[in-house]
């Protein structure tokens, strides 16, 4: 069971990691528009010099 | 000003139509500039390409980002505010409208409050996750196997992972349940807050305690399932809201305004009294006010629900929402006198909206037929077991809060928000827009259909009846080419050959159309200025053509039906509806379209009180009104209806007023959002069902004290999951 020091500490960490990648794109706005997203993966954005 | 130089007025109103955006720019801290405008037409994802390419491309621009769900586009670039004008023109030249939108301080709002929302589920998801990894591992070994010490390792990791997150991510509900609480009301919030603030509580005493069970997993599905259901709700409410917010950008446009002899765009809402506004053809006056330059034609079919345009001229009255069909004019901007139609319109239209408002939505009467019920539930199990049960007040407490944690709504709190999102997202696909949260609901109660005539049940334009003589109509369609006036359009439209070349053409507003062709005048027009005036009057709309001093040929015109009026009249009747058709127009108008969709009942010539009052008889006899309706005229009536439903060719008002906005030349969105509403409404009373049953299995389990962690666990994802995949049966329905 002396496993269980490192697992769960991992496992928390992982799950941390996941969540602070959740709030990362929260914060850059990725679920302001998901109506956009999902058509905006249409898109060919070659001619987009500036972005 | 000369007349003359008012009808050379449309070049100037090109160069005008992007001015006044750079007293709307933003200027940043870096001191460079952003704008937000709404997009019109932006319908897919070429449409953003497009837009923002071609603003990309432009040499300050930093960044464009076009949001699709809202239509809003936001623009940031280096240099001088005045640029926005540019930008604007950029777009505008794409072939998309632009509206200037300053509700910038609500959209952050409702934004900041929907990532702080998708922050607390991320949260509570996380929590949930990471208990669950801790609790399997409880629920599958028995403390022999464990060992003591790995159990109460794995209770205080529970521990510490699930106080924050109750106290972080709970805040929507305690925040909702101390606001109805300092009011002295209850709401579903109260027995959620009490229960997740009670579970974390005891089971953290339990922990310091060595007892067998915690509940820390309970408390923080309990949060995260009804986050979900608090997510869903709020987008179904946000997206309810930015249609309206739209719509009411689109009353705050611009107005060109002659100051000093000087043309400038004025935001409408800051227009003042004695202005004078300049309305091109083709323009909606945006405000009431008197002509006092120019004579032109007026379309005021959304107004009074009649089809023929009127002639006005100095000294005439224009409303709000008119539309100047053929040359420009000058108004006076008149105050919103007591007296005007609009006043009217508007001081009924409050009166309506005030005898709405009492009305509940099924979630909360749900609610408060439920609070009472668990809360009474809980106190009963705590003394019973104190009392009668013999056991400590600690074990006693833990079967109340057992009790509260398995009857709180999980499933209650997704029923109705799951099946909402699901089918208004349904209903914008087939382009009907749904602004507020209960019309769905309120729709599906509804015995009495009110429909408009003009702009709803026909398509709002006239359209060319019976035979004429090829050569005069040649002529004619010749003439009208030239004209924006909408008989002359309708005229030109039905005939598809080659036209005759004309020389000469002028245009004498209010009158008609004159040229020259093989050397003989040609005039096409009203009545009394080239037609016969002795002729037969009757109900048709007439344009007339005279060729030097031959016989006069008369053209008619009707408004003619939607193509599927007919069909959905018959539908609704076939859903049980009784249709009643309410307009502004003639008699004779009126009953030849009745009859042609098939409805019995009908009132014709109503004005907008009248037919206010049609709407108050109808819902004192007990009726269940919904309203379909395009025109000024309607607005009250809308207002006032149970439900309402507007067309998206509706004036603004009309438009604000109506609950459900239907897109395209077609009648049958109406019918498609009755037949989901009813089947919505069919869905959530299942999914109510559901959770009741439910909790008829699983309160006696939790009031015998059986309830473990495991066991409320599985019961309340089994309910949850049941409702959503029962709530997307909506889905598999076409």
């Amino acid at each position: 069971m002396s496993v269980l020091i490192y697992l769960i500490p991992i496992a928390l960490f992982l799950g941390l990691l996941g969540l602070g990648a959740f709030v990362w794109s929260i914060k850059s706005g990725q679920y302001d528009d998901l109506e956009g997203a999902a058509r905006r993966i249409l898109l060919d954005d070659d001619d987009d010099n500036k972005n | 000003m000369e007349p003359a130089t008012v009808s050379d007025q449309p070049d100037l109103g090109e160069s005008l139509s992007t001015e006044g955006f750079d007293h709307l720019a933003r200027r940043e801290k870096d001191g460079s500039y952003s704008l937000s405008v709404m997009v019109r037409g932006v319908h897919c994802a070429a449409c953003i390409q497009k837009i923002e390419g071609a603003l990309r491309r432009e040499d300050h621009i930093r960044d464009a980002r076009l949001n699709y769900s809202t239509g809003r586009l936001s623009m940031h670039w280096d240099g001088k505010a005045q640029e926005a004008n540019d930008y604007v023109r950029t777009v505008e030249s794409l072939g998309f409208g632009v509206v200037p939108y300053d509700a910038a301080e609500e959209e952050s709002t409702s934004q900041q409050e929907e990532r702080f929302l998708l922050l607390c589920l991320g949260v509570a998801g996380f929590a949930m996750g990471n208990i669950m990894l801790l609790s399997v591992g409880l629920w599958s070994a028995s403390s022999e196997i464990m060992g003591l010490a790995t159990r109460e390792l794995f209770h205080w990791v529970s521990a510490i992972i699930a106080l924050p997150t109750i106290l972080f991510s709970g805040r929507p509900f305690f925040r909702s349940a101390v606001k109805v609480l300092a009011k002295g009301q209850t709401n579903m919030d109260v027995p959620i807050s009490i229960g997740i603030i009670l579970t974390g509580a005891m089971s953290l005493f339990g922990t310091i305690n060595h007892s067998e069970y915690v509940y820390f997993d309970s408390a923080v599905m309990l949060i995260f399932f009804l986050l979900i259901g608090r997510y869903f709700d709020f987008r179904a409410r946000k997206h309810a809201r930015s249609t309206a917010t739209g719509l009411l950008s689109a009353l705050s446009g611009f107005a060109h305004v002659l100051k000093d002899s000087k043309i400038q765009r004025l935001p409408v809402r800051d227009l003042e009294e004695d202005m004078t506004v300049r309305v091109m053809a083709g323009e909606k006056c945006p405000v009431d006010g008197i002509v006092t330059e120019g004579r032109s034609e007026i379309d005021t079919s959304l107004i009074t629900g009649e089809t023929l345009p009127q002639v006005i001229e100095n000294g005439s009255h224009v409303y709000a929402g008119t539309m100047n069909i053929a040359a420009p004019i000058q108004i006076k901007v008149m105050k919103r006198a007591e007296d005007t139609l609009l006043a009217d319109i508007i001081r009924l239209m409050e009166q309506a909206g005030q005898g709405q408002a009492q009305y509940v939505r099924i979630a909360d009467r749900a609610a408060r037929l439920y609070t009472p019920v668990v809360h009474s539930l809980a106190a009963l199990a705590f003394i019973g077991w104190l009392v009668f049960g013999g056991i400590v007040w600690q074990e006693a407490l833990m079967i109340a809060i057992t009790v509260l944690i398995i009857t709180c709504p999980c499933a209650l709190g997704l029923a109705v928000p799951v099946v909402q999102v699901l089918a208004t997202g349904k209903l914008m696909k087939n382009n009907v827009l749904v602004k507020s949260g209960d019309a769905l609901e309120r729709l599906a109660g509804i015995d009495t259909v009110l429909l408009d005539k003009t702009g709803t049940l026909t398509a709002g334009h006239p359209a060319l009846q019976g035979d004429y003589d090829g050569n005069s109509l040649r002529l004619a369609a010749s003439l009208a080419a030239h004209s924006t006036h909408p008989l002359s359009k309708a005229l030109a439209g039905s005939y598809d050959g080659a036209l005759y070349e004309l020389s000469d053409v002028r245009d004498h507003p209010g009158r008609g159309m004159e040229a020259v062709y093989k050397g003989k005048a040609v005039r096409l027009g009203s009545r009394t200025w080239c037609g016969d005036e002795t002729a037969p009057q009757d109900e048709w709309m007439e344009l007339w053509l005279s060729v030097a001093d031959d016989k006069p040929v008369r053209f008619t015109f009707s408004d003619t039906l939607r193509a599927d009026t007919a069909a959905v009249v018959d539908e609704l009747k076939n859903g049980g509806l009784t249709p009643v058709m309410v307009t502004g127009d003639r008699q004779s108008a009126a009953s030849s379209v009745a009859q042609a969709c098939g409805i019995k009942q009908y009132h014709a010539q109503q004005t907008p009180p009248d037919k206010y009052k049609i709407l108050e008889g109808l819902k004192t006899a007990g009726h269940k009104v919904l309203m379909v309706g395009d025109g000024l005229n309607d607005a009250p009536v809308l207002a006032g209806a149970d439900v309402s439903m507007a067309p998206g060719s509706a004036i603004d008002m009309a438009q604000n007023a109506a609950d459900i906005i239907f897109m395209g030349d077609q009648l049958s969105p109406v019918a498609l959002t009755y037949k989901t509403a009813c089947f919505t409404q069919k869905l959530v009373k299942q999914n109510f069902a559901l959770a009741v049953v439910y909790n008829i299995i699983a309160i006696p389990i939790a009031l015998a004290g059986l309830v473990t962690p495991m066991i409320a666990a599985l019961a309340m994802s089994g309910s949850s999951l049941l409702v959503i995949a029962n709530s997307f049966r909506l889905r598999l329905k076409t």
